[in-house]
């Protein structure tokens, strides 16, 4: 461990929720109104921060246990995921499972935790996320193992300190492959539109926010900032794919990089102005569709 | 050629999983156009009239005199959509992926007289056959099962483009004048079912029998 190991996670802990920030600005600009500050949500957990948690007299501790599970899984997984050339605070063979299984334990712990309310509504939500992400997960591990295949290695720092120029030249880019598969796990594993809308506050439509309802204070705060740093986490996969800058000062390697997931937030932005969220029996056909992008890619790097 | 081959791809599993009938014509449009550059990048080393021209054929009946022939059709027979598919969108698009890793397995195992212009082509062309097999016996409306014959055609030519070196211009001319005549016949027959049962939907045919009064 060198001291640029701590840069990936620290720019993944400061400017996440900045990244929330430029989504919304997005949206707001597309939309003709001036928009919430670009760092409204380091106010939002601010402020959830110094407020009081209420609990339910039906909730137990494992409804208490969901936000921190959940925050420290997304903290552990920023251990894990290298930010475009620079490299991760922690690498080993094979730490992809745990990367992708890290998001398993903090979805486990969310539906779990909505389930412990008791609440119908809370329980519909929670039956829809793990519907969907039971799709999501094997189309994320299907293009991490073809990026592992493409290198030749089942570590993330590995594999994308191997992603270079070179991706996009020869024959026909599985990176632009891949790249769609993973733009459309990030758009579902982070609730954004068209899978869910994070902005709807109608419990029949929504998935995601309607398993917080009943979280509070500190614990939304907790959900809030995890959810941010899942949004930089994910988009760390993509960014590292598609800015293939590896020129290996770590300054240069880590300024494009960041240049790039704010570049993917304001597509991100973009993406959420121009359509509207989907039915919810059309996202599974979605993901499918994804699911075939990376098998494409797979089947590409492997013959 | 490889961008080509995988867009076709791409298309043949977008259309496994359209439900909407004018986007699926659109699709099979595209795989047209695609498969006229595909005639033009298998012979990139030496682009004679003859390639030239054929190349032109496929993107003026494929491209656009099939699709502005079936979006008549379309018109007329007032069908939106198909309604319900044997086989759900979601099941249609995984099989497709199945299929896909089905056919890169065949393709690895199968003997070919000459060397392949791409190491693509033969597995998305198997590809292409299968998709259209597969849209032909799930879709129910008579007009889902034309654009799936067109599909299953499309794979057989791209089987046929890069795989047969030097096929005589005849023999290519004469494929495409079959199926503009299958198109064409297949485009009036569903005028003509759906004018006198107000539907194209060819699971109900089973039940015409002869009028014995």
């Amino acid at each position: 461990m060198t001291e640029a190991s701590i840069g990936s996670p620290l720019a993944a802990l400061c400017l996440s929720p900045l990244l929330l920030g430029v989504i919304g600005r997005t949206k707001a600009i597309m939309a003709g109104r001036t928009g919430a500050p670009l760092l409204q949500p380091y106010r939002d957990v601010a402020k959830l921060l110094r407020k009081a948690a209420v609990y339910s007299r039906t909730t137990t501790w494992v409804f208490r246990a969901g936000p921190v599970v959940g925050l420290a899984a997304v903290l552990g997984a920023t251990a894990l995921i290298p930010l475009g050339g620079v490299p991760a605070a922690c690498s080993f063979e094979g730490d992809l499972f745990l990367f992708a299984y890290l998001f398993g334990l903090l979805r486990f712990f969310a539906v779990v935790a909505a389930l412990d309310t008791g609440s119908s509504f809370e329980g519909m939500g929670a039956s829809r996320e793990v519907a969907f992400a039971a799709i999501a997960e094997p189309v994320l591990l299907l293009a991490l193992a073809a990026v592992a295949r493409q290198v030749g290695s089942v570590s993330l720092t590995t594999m994308y300190a191997g992603v270079d120029a070179s991706a996009w030249s020869g024959g026909f880019p599985t990176s632009a492959l891949l790249a769609g598969a993973l733009v459309v796990v990030f758009l579902a594993e982070n609730a954004r539109v068209p899978v869910d809308d994070p902005t709807t506050h109608l419990e029949l439509t929504m998935i995601h926010e309607v398993m917080v309802l009943d979280h509070g204070g500190p614990d939304l705060a907790f959900i809030l900032y995890g959810g941010a740093v899942k949004l930089w986490v994910l988009g760390a996969l993509i960014v590292g794919l598609i800015v293939p800058v590896r020129s290996g000062n770590l300054w240069l390697d880590g300024a494009a990089a960041i240049a790039g997931m704010f570049g993917l937030a304001v597509v991100t932005g973009l993406i959420e102005s121009s359509m509207a969220r989907w039915r919810l029996v059309r996202v599974p056909q979605l993901l499918v569709g994804a699911g075939v992008l990376s098998v494409l890619a797979l089947v590409l790097t492997l013959r | 050629m490889d961008p080509a081959l995988v867009f076709l791809a791409l298309t043949s599993v977008l259309l496994l999983g359209s439900s909407r009938l004018t986007r699926c014509i659109r699709l099979v449009a595209f795989q047209g156009v695609l498969l006229a550059a595909l005639t033009i990048a298998a012979h990139a080393n030496e682009i004679t009239l003859r390639v030239v021209m054929l190349a032109a054929l496929i993107l003026a009946l494929k491209g656009a005199a099939f699709p502005w022939l079936l979006s008549r059709v379309l018109r007329g027979a007032e069908v939106r959509r198909e309604i319900e598919p044997m086989v759900s969108y979601m099941l249609s698009m995984a099989a497709g992926t199945f299929g896909l890793v089905l056919s890169f397995w065949l393709s690895a195992r199968l003997p070919l007289p000459t060397l392949p212009t791409s190491t693509l082509v033969v597995p998305v062309a198997l590809f292409t056959t299968l998709v259209g097999l597969f849209l032909i016996v799930s879709r129910r409306t008579a007009l889902m099962q034309v654009l799936a014959y067109l599909v299953l055609e499309n794979g057989i030519y791209t089987f046929g483009v890069a795989v047969v070196e030097g096929m005589p211009m005849i023999v290519e001319l004469g494929i495409l004048l079959d199926v503009f005549v299958a198109v064409f016949v297949m485009g009036i027959a569903i005028f003509h079912i759906n004018r006198e049962f107000d539907h194209i939907d060819a699971d109900q045919l089973t039940m015409l029998r002869d009028w014995t009064g």
